[in-house]
């Protein structure tokens, strides 16, 4: 059960959601909230923004400033947010599709920029809100209801995408390891930069039922017994990490933030 | 500060949104309007206000809301392409009810079409361009100190009525220089957004005020949390199916313009009085149209001149009345015919209406117009 402190960050008052039973999306929820009250984040200085599908759904249950937007943009709403007011906290929870298909350009800008932004990223391998279609994570040879052969396609590797568009914080863990979810979160929300935790999740309604993954317990136990320490994997062959899930810290740098830059680069122009 | 500047369109709506309160501008380059971002990008930080250059035009406008819903006020600006790309979030601001300012240079379309040249073709887009119904407020300069002006009204109305504005400039309005006469801004004469007076407790974010049927807005980080979405909501902005919360809903973003319809509306007329042929133009075509009026006179034509300033909500009523008294309403336009739907929809018949179209990038010259208002005088 949630702690007291953790339920007062929910608008319990629109309940029921919209989320499966059995869905990963309220762990992540969950382990969110204990990062925030873990920080002492005020609730009226805290944003979460989304996007469109079922993970961003959950900018609605929590009860701070939340912005529920278009599809893929979310981002881009929270960059203005952010630069408006750079002493908000802000938070954008997506999902795959949203952060690496119709929103992957505003997500490589984001690292570029390096705004002080988290990104929760729901990476559960597909289209859960629409039906169960393939999304740029849905692995190859995977069943989705637009790939009724299999997946040809190659899928995105969230974490490499962000290390490499500039990212000062990327991290993944699992719906598996909730602990290490929040740490992962924690430390992002504190890093000065933006900030990227994916965290692997399940939709068992859409993907589990085509791909041998059909109740939540058996997703739990997907992400369990092929999740690979980062430590680990560094000794491992590409035959042996094939198909497994590399958690940890990517990345972890201290590098100039954009809202510190532009009020850097206000005070030059007002001070000539 | 009063003043006097020589300016070019562009750069009079930049300075008139700055004079209006404008302190944030997110957007992307594209010919001919890059030069209102160009001087956003100067200025803003002088006044501690915010410019960002997005990734996409998409990202531009998206900014533009996010830092409006943070509390400042907002402008965009594009061209045809990216007032396309715009739509959908667009389409958001009216549904959550965001102010912002949205500026369109038109060029000539479809597609990338004529990045240099000039057009009206986007003034249906500027009414049904995002999918969905909701009221729309849309200006049309035709001077430099027109951009300037209007830019002002543009936020005030944006502000007052909480939704999107939009400025459909064109590339001959944007890029010709004149005289500009800034005005000393009476602080008193700038509309803010309505604030809630409610303890955040019992904030209830789209509850209209039974005055105006106008909800106050809260900015994020003023200690009122609050629920911002593009589905249909409650007055608690929460995402609703109850049918009598949607239809409350839909009726309000239309009605909120219609009820101050005659506040909003602006329009100006010329030899009105005696016209038997009207010439109705907007944008940059008012200008040799009314040159080509003031010919006709001199040959004792009685020619007369509509101007439509708003050209949403448009200035039906007026213009019904006039055609009452005329034969003949000229529509030339720099398109195939659209604003002239619009006027045959006001004068429902009472005078005949003649649409003249020009496509080919240019603008009209006076002759042009008068031969017709000769021929069907």
């Amino acid at each position: 059960m949630p702690s007291q402190e953790v339920f007062s960050w929910l608008r319990t008052r629109f309940f029921p959601h919209i989320w499966c039973p059995g869905c990963g999306h309220g762990i992540i929820m969950h382990a969110m909230l204990r990062a925030l009250v873990a920080l002492k984040k005020d609730k009226s200085q805290t944003v979460i923004a989304s996007g469109i599908g079922c993970s961003s759904r959950m900018a609605g249950y929590i009860d701070a400033c939340t912005m529920h937007t278009t599809h893929g943009r979310s981002l881009a709403f929270a960059t203005g947010i952010k630069l408006a007011k750079p002493e908000l906290t802000v938070i954008d929870v997506m999902g795959d599709g949203d952060c690496t298909a119709i929103g992957g350009n505003h997500f490589i800008h984001a690292c570029r920029r390096n705004i002080d932004i988290t990104a929760i990223v729901m990476n559960n391998n597909i289209y859960g809100m629409t039906g169960g279609q393939a999304s740029p994570t849905t692995p190859a040879g995977s069943l989705a209801t637009t790939t009724p052969f299999g997946a040809i396609d190659p899928s995105f590797d969230i974490c490499k995408l962000a290390e490499g568009a500039g990212a000062s914080y990327v991290a993944r863990s699992t719906v598996a390891n909730p602990i290490q979810a929040e740490k992962f979160i924690l430390n992002g929300i504190k890093k000065k930069g933006f900030s990227v935790v994916e965290i692997l999740t399940h939709c068992h309604t859409t993907f589990g039922r085509k791909n041998n993954r059909r109740t939540p317990i058996d997703n739990i136990n997907f992400f369990k017994n092929n999740s690979v320490p980062l430590a680990r994997a560094k000794d491992m062959s590409e035959e042996e990490l094939a198909g497994k899930i590399v958690t940890g810290e990517f990345v972890n740098k201290d590098i100039p933030e954009y809202t510190d830059q532009y009020l850097a680069l206000i005070e030059n122009v007002r001070g000539k | 500060m009063s003043g006097v500047a020589f300016w070019q369109g562009n750069e009079a709506i930049a300075y008139g949104s700055l004079a209006a309160g404008c302190r944030f501008f997110g957007g992307y380059p594209i010919t001919p309007s890059s030069e209102i971002a160009e001087i956003m990008a100067e200025e803003l930080p002088k006044l501690n206000g915010r410019f960002i250059q997005m990734e996409d035009e998409i990202g531009g406008i998206a900014a533009t809301i996010g830092g409006s819903v943070a509390g400042m006020q907002a402008l965009t600006a594009t061209s045809g392409p990216g007032f396309s790309l715009k739509q959908e979030n667009l389409g958001l601001a009216y549904m959550a009810e965001i102010p912002i300012v949205v500026v369109d240079v038109m060029r000539g379309g479809p597609s990338t079409g004529l990045p240099t040249k000039t057009a009206q073709q986007d003034v249906m887009q500027a009414r049904w361009g995002t999918h969905g119904d909701h009221g729309t407020i849309c200006y049309a300069p035709a001077s430099v100190q027109e951009c300037y002006d209007i830019a002002i009204k543009a936020f005030n109305a944006a502000e007052r009525y909480r939704q999107p504005v939009l400025i459909m400039s064109d590339e001959i309005i944007g890029h010709m220089r004149e005289k500009v006469v800034t005005p000393k801004i009476d602080p008193s004469k700038l509309v803010n957004r309505k604030r809630p007076t409610d303890v955040p407790e019992k904030f209830v974010p789209y509850r209209p005020d039974p005055q105006d049927d106008l909800p106050c807005m809260a900015s994020f980080g003023d200690g009122y949390r609050w629920h911002i979405t593009g589905l249909t909501h409650n007055d608690w902005g929460f995402p609703t199916n109850n049918n009598d919360e949607i239809e409350k809903k839909m009726k309000r973003l239309m009605s909120k313009i219609d009820r101050f319809r005659d506040d909003i509306v602006e329009y100006e007329t010329f030899y009105e009085d005696d016209a038997e042929v009207l010439v109705l133009a907007y944008g940059s075509v008012a200008r040799s149209s009314l040159r080509a009026v003031n010919d006709a006179r001199v040959r004792g034509f009685k020619a007369g001149f509509f101007r439509p300033v708003t050209l949403w909500p448009f200035p039906d009523k007026e213009l019904e009345k006039l055609a009452r008294k005329v034969k003949t309403i000229i529509v030339p336009e720099l398109n195939c015919g659209q604003m002239v739907l619009e006027v045959e929809r006001a004068v429902r018949g009472r005078a005949k209406v003649v649409p003249l179209n020009l496509v080919n990038g240019e603008l009209f010259k006076p002759e042009e117009i008068l031969a017709v208002i000769e021929e069907v005088a």
